[in-house]
């Protein structure tokens, strides 16, 4: 029970420091970006996470994991958002694996995890509706008939959700409850369309028109609700870690530019508004690691209560948000002109950290459930 | 069980059997127990907690034990802060000496003045005081002006010292004099410690706007303290007093939680004051105070953070550094939304018609205002960390 990195989580830390700045520099997002990717990540950065070993993290080993423990995911993100890579990790691998892990039956295991773990499939959840990312709302629908279930419903914001192999998708079945539904890609009835987003990734809106799939393919062999509330912690955990790591990078640049750039004979650094403002920078991405790593933590640990990590997620991702915001926002305005110009890496963090934000819920979401989550304690 | 997972587990139950459970409970601000020659309980379980973890050598548990101290290492020491916090045990007592004094009496003290000063302070038996701020030296410190000229085997002191916390309740006091020139002005100053019983010393109460009167001026009129009691070097204390004020903002610092003096716990005053939020106003304020007790969390968890990374000795200074920013402008921004919360109610100054426990947290509201300066102000946290943490450039 440690709020600090163990030697295992350093180890992990530094080899994927090594392999992002190898492999996946801010330039290569920047090249996808400029190339028009709707893909919105590189295969093989991708494929090289899968060799690392980051796909298999945390699935126990019988499931062809590696049984690292979900705390792995910690220092992995932290990098991922240092080096503003983007990949499925959390979309098909966190959130997408699981829901299946936790969800899906034995055979459904056996046929998924597989593809999904060697990075040869991989799948997207489709759980959004409206413009922000409310986790109840559900107007998706799923009707059961003699072949199977029929659904009808406008996905959007699917993360990675173009070219996925599969999508998970959220439906409320006739009798009021929610279901989730695998869904094939060359389902017939589905719509796809791509989102060009400001982060420049992989952003999907299904829709979904008489998709007709047999019974087989929903994942119920589980309490839905309960899963779909643990399996959105993990990326909101992850996406939290991801924040952490660009908001340190941010700083970092932000720091070096007031020690370099002269203004008024004198490094801008020296001016003591700018110094007050840098400080505070810091103390919030102190905060929010320290609310982080007690969200992986608390992951980590089966006696870890669904209250408990309720409250501790939405601590961190609340915590995240906050801290990227500010950190963003001072930032760009610290860098005067040159902060606000496509040349300059900056600008591509704060489009990140604004979806990174929004995607698995605002600030006003987390402060809602951390209030209901102490609520139910007493 | 490795020694530290034995070393947990038996600390545990040792806590367990011997803070009475009514030292589990937060504690208001007159329950806090000073330690001094005019020590007072209030009750058995105050008196019971104090002993027991006196003879423990708990009150200073990482000093070694020749010194009345628990000599554990600083992994033990965070297990044991640990501990007392998950079981919410007051602090026995409150104080300076041990806090602050100790440890540099540890690190610079003589061999003599460590035998002298170090285990009566180790027992509680001695109250101490702060003398570093003047009426013209505050944030800038090393402005001071109290002087000590020595004659024969004294230094004779003259001048005045300002915002003396307790002043007129200490036994001791711990002062930074000016024994050497004011130019540069760090390089005259000395640390020296003194009893107040001293002939020509006198000590006059300053009222605060929270109607308490916790602060002194004390002046000094051709005040004998043998040089014997002198810290370190001579004109080598700004170095001294420096280590010090570190030691007090850990020490602000660690009123934290259940520890706190004046804990008031915004929870319970939500759910009392809005248990069922529903106009937007109402709404509105739920709002603020769940995101200000989500910051507090964020602010323990670093503690914690503190505790593990030291435990692994890492580098905390970081920090370390936060600590008393952070904690005192919490407390503060708590105090305005409690407020808020109880509306009028909180705004009583006293008599009839308020509840006891809510003048006090009126009163609490007003002292967090004194927190956020004492110690070094927030401006002047926020420059240590700009320069000694971050390593930005100092100003022209
Ligand atoms: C409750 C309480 C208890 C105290 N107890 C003790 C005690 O026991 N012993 C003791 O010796 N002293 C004690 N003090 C004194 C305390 O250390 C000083 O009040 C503090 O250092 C500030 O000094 P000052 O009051 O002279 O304010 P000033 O230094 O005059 O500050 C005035 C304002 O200017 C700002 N400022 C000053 N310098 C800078 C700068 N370089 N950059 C930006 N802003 C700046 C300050 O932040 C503040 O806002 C106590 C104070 C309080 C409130």
């Amino acid at each position: 029970m440690s709020l600090i990195y163990n030697d295992d989580q350093v180890q992990l830390q530094d080899s994927a420091h090594d392999f992002l700045a190898a492999r996946s520099p801010v330039s290569v997002q920047r090249a996808l970006r400029d190339a028009g990717s709707q893909q919105g990540f590189e295969p093989q950065v991708w494929q090289g996470m899968v060799e690392m070993g980051w796909s298999a993290v945390a699935f126990a080993e019988e499931q062809g994991g590696l049984d690292f423990g979900f705390a792995g995911f910690a220092p992995v993100f932290e990098q991922i958002g240092r080096h503003l890579s983007a990949s499925p990790l959390l979309s098909s691998v966190v959130l997408c694996g699981s829901l299946i892990e936790r969800l899906g039956n034995v055979q459904q295991q056996e046929t998924l995890l597989p593809g999904l773990i060697s990075g040869e499939q991989r799948y997207a959840l489709a759980i959004d509706e409206g413009a922000r990312h409310q986790p109840q709302r559900c107007d998706a629908v799923a009707i059961k008939d003699s072949d199977g279930y029929r659904l009808n419903g406008r996905k959007r914001w699917v993360s990675d959700g173009v070219g996925a192999d599969g999508w998970l998708v959220v439906a409320r079945l006739e009798n009021g409850q929610r279901g989730v539904f695998l869904l094939p890609n060359n389902v017939h009835g589905i719509q796809v369309a791509s989102r060009s987003m400001i982060d420049s990734r992989n952003t999907a809106e299904l829709i979904m028109d008489n998709v007709c799939v047999p019974v087989s393919a929903m994942l119920d062999a589980g309490d839905t609700e309960a899963v779909l509330d643990w399996a959105l912690d993990r990326g909101r955990a992850c996406l939290a870690a991801e924040m952490l790591g660009m908001c340190e990078v941010v700083f970092e640049m932000t720091l070096e530019y007031l020690k370099t750039r002269v203004q008024f004979d004198a490094p801008i650094g020296s001016f003591q508004a700018l110094q007050h403002r840098a400080a505070r920078l810091y103390v919030q991405v102190q905060l929010a690691r320290s609310a982080v790593m007690a969200a992986f933590e608390c992951l980590d640990r089966d006696s870890c209560t669904p209250q408990q990590r309720r409250r501790l997620v939405s601590l961190a991702k609340w915590k995240a948000n906050q801290a990227a915001q500010l950190i963003s926002n001072e930032a760009v305005q610290m860098h005067g002109g040159i902060g606000v110009t496509d040349e300059f890496d900056l600008g591509l963090y704060l489009k990140r950290i604004r979806i990174a934000q929004a995607q698995l819920g605002h600030s006003e979401l987390h402060v809602s459930r951390y209030a209901e989550a102490r609520l139910q304690v007493q | 069980m490795s020694e530290l997972e034995t070393f947990r587990a038996e600390t545990a139950a040792w806590l367990e059997a011997n803070c009475p459970a009514s030292m589990r409970t937060p504690m208001p601000s007159d329950e806090m127990v000073w330690g001094g020659q005019t020590l007072e309980f209030k009750n058995d379980d105050q008196r019971l907690w104090f002993e027991r973890m006196r003879d423990k050598g708990w009150f200073c548990p990482d000093w070694p034990v020749e010194y009345g101290g628990g000599g554990l290492d600083a992994k033990q020491q965070g297990i044991l802060t640990n501990q007392m916090r998950r079981l919410r045990c007051r602090p026995p007592q409150i104080n300076l000496g041990i806090w602050m004094l100790g440890p540099v009496l540890l690190e610079y003290g003589s061999e003599e003045q460590k035998q002298r000063f170090l285990p009566p302070m180790a027992r509680g038996e001695v109250r101490w005081c702060q003398g570093f701020s003047e009426p013209n030296a505050g944030s800038d410190l090393a402005s001071l002006r109290t002087s000590a000229v020595l004659d024969g085997d004294d230094y004779i002191v003259n001048g005045t010292k300002i915002w003396t916390s307790y002043g007129n309740k200490s036994d001791w006091m711990y002062a930074l004099v000016r024994t050497g020139p004011m130019v540069p002005k760090q390089q005259g100053i000395s640390l020296i410690v003194l009893d107040m019983k001293s002939p020509g010393i006198s000590v006059a109460p300053i009222d605060l706007i929270s109607g308490k009167s916790s602060f002194c001026q004390v002046f000094f009129d051709n005040v004998r303290v043998p040089k014997s009691q002198l810290i370190g070097e001579p004109n080598d204390g700004w170095k001294l007093g420096k280590a010090l004020l570190q030691h007090e903002r850990r020490a602000m610092s660690k009123f934290s939680e259940s520890a706190l003096p004046t804990h008031f716990d915004l929870d319970e005053y939500l759910q009392r004051a809005l248990p069922e939020p529903t106009t937007f106003e109402e709404v509105a304020l739920h709002q603020r105070a769940v995101a200000c007790m989500m910051d507090e969390e964020a602010y323990s968890l670093t503690n914690r953070r503190m505790a593990d990374s030291m435990g692994a000795r890492q580098d905390a200074s970081g920090l370390m550094a936060i600590s008393k920013l952070v904690h005192t402008e919490q407390e503060r921004e708590k105090f305005e939304l409690l407020l808020e919360l109880l509306g009028n109610e909180a705004l009583g100054w006293e008599g009839d018609g308020f509840a006891s426990r809510d003048l006090e947290l009126t009163g609490s509201w007003l002292m967090s205002f004194a927190q956020v300066i004492a110690g070094g102000s927030s401006e002047v946290q926020l420059n240590v960390i700009a320069k000694r943490v971050l390593g930005l450039p100092e100003s022209k």
